[in-house]
């Protein structure tokens, strides 16, 4: 999981351009939109296909998305329940 | 009458402010924005988004607008114009796509986006357009502007801003109705003097 979350953190950084930003002053639990790193609504499209291509993982109830991209801890989450074996 | 108040040019990798020599760096564009970004000291992490229009333009901007009063953001306007729109982002998009296409990326494959950057970071709620023409014409801008400044803009960010296959041609300068700053004159005669003497 912490491994994860580290993969995470730097493919956060590196999709979404936040080249102001180390993956460790993301800190696990910290909120990804608003109040936390600032992300909008396009970048939740990028994290939408970060999971995509490099996870495999299909996000087909926008609903969901929310709870997904809450932080990298609750991403980290939802990959390893989803990702096939 | 209108006057020119302060203008920025970027040209092969020289940016020059009222005339005055500030930066040079002779990278590829994206390198050289980067570079200009640290070297001006400014922190506006979403510039790390932008794609190359829209940081030269937006690092123009800050360089021109940073000593203005800019008074009512409703009668601030941005009306800027180049020949290629955002081909240079269109192309890349195209080819990122063949893997998988970037949203981010994509927000950017319109020319007009630039303006709206300069107007995010400046808080401009007046008027914000974009004109494609085949070169940079200051007959036509200068009689845009104009008719713009009879109204009820007060300070126009205003010029030409290019990108494509590498290489960055900018020139904005700041329109005003007051005589402060450079106050120059605001004709197409000053313009085209000023574009060509640092061009």
């Amino acid at each position: 999981m912490d491994k994860l979350m580290t993969d995470l953190k730097h493919q956060i950084i590196e999709a979404l351009n936040l080249k102001h930003l180390k993956p460790e002053d993301i800190a696990d639990d910290q909120p990804l939109f608003v109040q936390g790193l600032g992300l909008d609504s396009i970048d939740a499209l990028e994290l939408i296909v970060l999971l995509q291509q490099k996870y495999g993982i299909k996000i087909t109830d926008p609903q969901e998305g929310p709870k997904i991209f809450k932080s990298v801890k609750t991403m980290a989450e939802y990959i390893q329940s989803h990702q096939k074996a | 009458m209108n006057f020119i108040t302060s203008y920025c040019r970027i040209k092969n990798g020289a940016v020059t402010v009222d005339g005055n020599l500030v930066f040079s760096n002779r990278s590829g564009v994206e390198a050289f924005a980067t570079a200009l970004y640290h070297h001006i000291n400014v922190d506006y992490p979403k510039f790390y988004k932008m794609d190359n229009l829209s940081k030269v333009g937006f690092l123009a901007a800050e360089l021109i607008l940073e000593k203005h009063e800019l008074g009512d953001p409703y009668s601030r306007a941005v009306i800027l114009s180049n020949s290629a729109a955002s081909l240079d982002t269109d192309v890349r998009y195209q080819q990122a796509s063949a893997k998988a296409p970037s949203p981010a990326m994509f927000v950017y494959t319109l020319a007009n986006i630039v303006a709206g950057e300069i107007c995010i970071r400046h808080k401009i709620k007046g008027e914000s357009n974009f004109f494609v023409c085949p070169e940079y014409d200051p007959d036509f801008l200068s009689s845009y502007i104009r008719a713009r400044l009879a109204e009820r803009i007060t300070m126009c960010v205003t010029g030409w801003v290019e990108v494509l296959d590498e290489t960055a041609d900018v020139f904005l300068y700041v329109v005003t109705n007051r005589q402060k700053g450079l106050a120059l004159e605001h004709t197409s005669q000053n313009l085209k003097d000023l574009s060509l003497k640092h061009g």
